[in-house]
């Protein structure tokens, strides 16, 4: 069975994706939905589970933060200046996230901030994950964001606002700054399906071309705000009245930035999930990133579906910068020429995180920024630093690319935690130790095995009669 | 003139030796996008040894050894680092892309963690020898005439290192059956398995050999065009290079012209308003009154402008990006 999947996977791989992951969601998310029809919702999640996409992301998690964990230990125990202790310290502070404080005030005022930030994060997280389940890679994010913010503020601030309208002009600056974004994401999007460019080549350069086009843009415009000598800024666009209405979120959160922004990330995210899930089109965008060719012989666009949804990954990607920007609160270092937004980039490990599911991405983003708010404490409150909570992400993120070797193992893990016990035990056990991070080594499967006779038996024979037992499985 | 060729070297050649380290590493049929981290913390391993030598006062009238032994190091780390793209990549099978982008993490990640807590600061800027001579400025001088300067004098060594590997790793994929080998294992896997090559070695050694190449090119651009300063980022460097290599079409010729075009219209964008083509006093460009951003953003719509053209013609090694299983012949 497994065999199969993993098959069926690098065959997808082979026609054309480069990006297994959203394969391999795919795979175990239509599963679930065909077998119930979206009605037990319960028995799809123990569905997912037992599929092991979940739980996979949940033992990269646990991988991530432990070797992250060994990391600060290491540095404790090396540098004389670092009590070990503090590595202890350190890991319940990363772990509590926005909570670390203790203090209530300050928490609300956290997690309010987190909240906040995580809405461009979790745009661009979607952006990310739209093409990633048409095949696409998408590193082009961070230019159309810049071009989104651009979009916006410019007109956030020149729209004629006398109070009633004020509205009018912050619907009309979302839609301009989206609207760039998705003209940025079709120059890429037009290269792959017209020419058969790469589209990472083309998504490098538009940014590039971008962050300077911004910079072009804003030199020397009525937008900077140049009192009090500073120049590096643009003006906010509450000076011009125009700002994401709060709700009251500001009220439950008092002191952040927080808006009704995260509300429509989320609805966005589920919208996506909704249009991939459930829609002729969804089912094509899928279709044309698991194997190309074969779209095209169903009869499906594949040049279209290419051009759509880097339109609509552009137009994802704009729009958080929008939401981040129309916040009011917010201040834009216009000189972009010289380095490109982290939130785009970090779009990727968002949708790589969440295997590209939209609903998962609401979730990643809002880890990723929890653990970024842990390292922010962490800096505050011991001898490291923030950047702790970079490394944790990335280990899990690392942790992340063999999901599928993890995944391998599931099936046994899943008996283990249901209290299988008697002759799977064994087996079980072994695959617990492989989650543990010792996944070289500790496997009971085949192909690690398979490969390790292979290289044994280095000599010209060898190969051939390991294929043959390989093909007899 | 002079200074346009010897500016045009200075951009060229951390793409250039960046950009072969990715063509290793996917001839060989592993996706290296994690060039930009392996980079960052090439650099980081330079700078640190170099940071070590200048405060022991080691071999301190000798700064070309100096900044040798620094570029072996990076190499070394990048290397190090790049293992860990071959381990998932390869022994886990691991998707690469998401192998790579953590690596791209990871690699700001460690660095500025260490910078941080070991020298209180978010940058590592290379010490200057104690003699007030920058590192950064290693030039090798020896006052030859007109035209010939910018090739042979008022260079650094580095290029001439860069220059030496280029033709050397060149020679090495196409003329002997090592390189043979691993272009094998890079298009068609099983079948170079049948013929008894091993394949996850090759891959092995493509990773490794990109990772070397990676951190050196790190600690060459930290050195020469960013100012002796090692910390988390390589201003996407290293995602530049993968795009020359994808320009280049995987080669070694059309890598070097690609990074050469590139350099020269990077450089002509940074230095456009000193530019005096044509020796006669007269600043053309500058004159023209446009603003830096607009040449600025010249070379990167040049390369789209190319690849409009020649496109089609672009052939990516066959099997990158996929895992080999024996299972699948």
């Amino acid at each position: 069975m497994s065999e199969n999947r993993k098959n069926a996977q690098i065959h997808a791989g082979a026609g054309g994706s480069q990006i297994p992951a959203a394969g391999g969601g795919d795979g175990t998310g239509s599963g679930g939905i065909g077998g119930t029809g979206g009605k037990n919702v319960f028995r799809r999640l123990t569905e997912r589970i037992r599929g092991g996409t979940l739980l996979s992301s949940l033992v990269c998690i646990a991988c991530g933060i432990l070797l992250g964990f060994a990391v600060l230990l290491l540095l404790a125990i090396f540098t004389p200046s670092i009590p070990v202790g503090e590595a202890f310290r350190g890991l319940g502070i990363i772990l509590g996230g926005p909570f670390a404080s203790g203090r209530g005030g300050d928490i609300a005022f956290t997690l309010g901030e987190m909240l906040f930030e995580a809405t461009p994060l979790m745009m661009t997280g979607l952006a990310v994950a739209v093409a990633f389940k048409n095949g696409l890679f998408n590193i082009g994010a961070p230019g159309q964001y810049l071009m989104g913010i651009m979009g916006s503020v410019m007109v956030a601030l020149s729209f004629p606002t006398d109070g009633s309208n004020a509205f009018l002009g912050w619907i009309l600056a979302l839609l301009t700054g989206t609207l760039l974004g998705v003209l940025w994401g079709m120059i890429p999007g037009f290269f792959k399906a017209f020419l058969g460019v790469n589209e990472v080549i083309v998504c490098i350069m538009t940014n590039w071309i971008a962050a300077n086009v911004v910079s072009w843009a804003f030199k020397d415009s009525v937008f900077l705000n140049v009192g009090g000598g500073k120049t590096a800024y643009t003006l906010k666009t509450a000076e011009n009245g125009i700002a994401t209405p709060k709700l009251g979120l500001d009220r439950l959160f008092p002191g952040s930035n927080i808006d009704m922004g995260i509300l429509i990330a989320v609805a966005a995210a589920v919208v996506l999930y909704i249009v991939i899930n459930k829609t002729t089109f969804g089912y094509e965008l899928k279709a044309c990133g698991a194997n190309r060719e074969a779209a095209r012989y169903a009869g499906m666009s594949v040049r279209r579906n290419i051009m759509l949804s880097m339109m609509i990954s552009g137009g994802l990607a704009a729009m958080g910068a929008c939401l981040y920007i129309l916040n009011g609160n917010i201040e834009f270092a216009w000189e972009t020429y010289a380095r490109l937004p982290d939130t785009g980039f970090n779009g990727i490990p968002v949708a790589l995180l969440a295997t590209s599911d939209p609903i998962g991405v609401i979730f990643s983003s809002l880890f990723l920024r929890y653990i970024g708010k842990g390292g922010y404490n962490l800096a505050g409150y011991t001898m490291f630093n923030e950047y702790v909570s970079d490394l944790i992400v990335a280990l899990i993120i690392y942790f992340a690319g063999f999901a599928s070797f993890i995944r391998m193992f599931m099936p046994q893990v899943a008996g283990f935690f249901a209290g299988l016990a008697g002759r799977r035990k064994k087996a079980a056990g072994g695959a617990v130790q492989a989650g543990g991070g010792t996944v070289p080594d500790g496997g009971p499967s085949d192909p690690p095995g398979g490969q390790k006779a292979g290289q044994a038996g280095e000599a010209d024979g060898g190969p051939s009669a390991d294929g043959e037992g390989g093909s007899a499985k | 003139m002079i200074f346009l060729i010897q500016q045009t070297f200075i951009c060229t050649i951390p793409l250039l030796i960046v950009a072969m380290a990715g063509m290793f590493s996917e001839r060989s049929g592993i996706i290296n996008i994690a060039l930009d981290g392996i980079m960052i913390f090439g650099a980081f391993g330079g700078a640190v040894t170099v940071y070590a030598f200048i405060k022991t006062g080691a071999l301190a009238d000798s700064p070309q050894l100096i900044y040798i032994v620094g570029m072996l190091v990076s190499a070394a780390a990048g290397a190090l680092f790049s293992a860990l793209l071959g381990l998932a990549a390869i022994r886990l099978r691991s998707d690469q892309t998401i192998a790579g982008t953590a690596l791209n993490m990871l690699a700001p990640a460690v660095v500025l963690l260490i910078i941080k807590i070991f020298f209180m600061q978010d940058k590592l800027v290379m010490p200057t020898l104690p003699g007030g001579l920058s590192l950064t400025f290693v030039l090798i001088d020896n006052d030859l005439p007109g035209f010939l300067q910018a090739f042979f004098s008022r260079a650094y060594i580095s290029t001439y290192i860069v220059l030496g590997l280029y033709i050397a790793l060149s020679v090495l994929l196409y003329k002997t059956r090592f390189g043979l080998r691993m272009r094998a294992c890079g298009e068609h896997p099983q079948a170079a398995d049948s013929a008894g090559i091993n394949v996850h070695r090759m891959r092995y050694a493509g990773t490794l050999i990109s990772g070397a190449l990676g951190g050196l090119g790190g600690f060459i651009y930290i050195t020469t065009s960013a100012g002796g300063t090692a910390g988390g980022t390589v201003a996407g460097m290293g995602f530049l290079a993968i795009a020359i290599m994808i320009f280049g079409n995987w080669k070694p010729v059309g890598i070097a012209l690609g990074s050469f075009l590139f350099g020269l219209l990077r450089c002509v964008g940074s230095s456009y308003a000193s530019l005096d083509i044509n020796g006669d006093g007269v600043f053309m460009l500058k004159d023209l009154g446009l603003p830096m951003y607009f040449y600025n953003i010249i070379p990167y719509a040049a390369v789209l402008v190319v690849l409009m053209f020649t496109a089609g013609k672009s052939r990516a090694p066959k099997a990158e990006g996929i895992p080999y299983d024996k299972g699948m012949r």
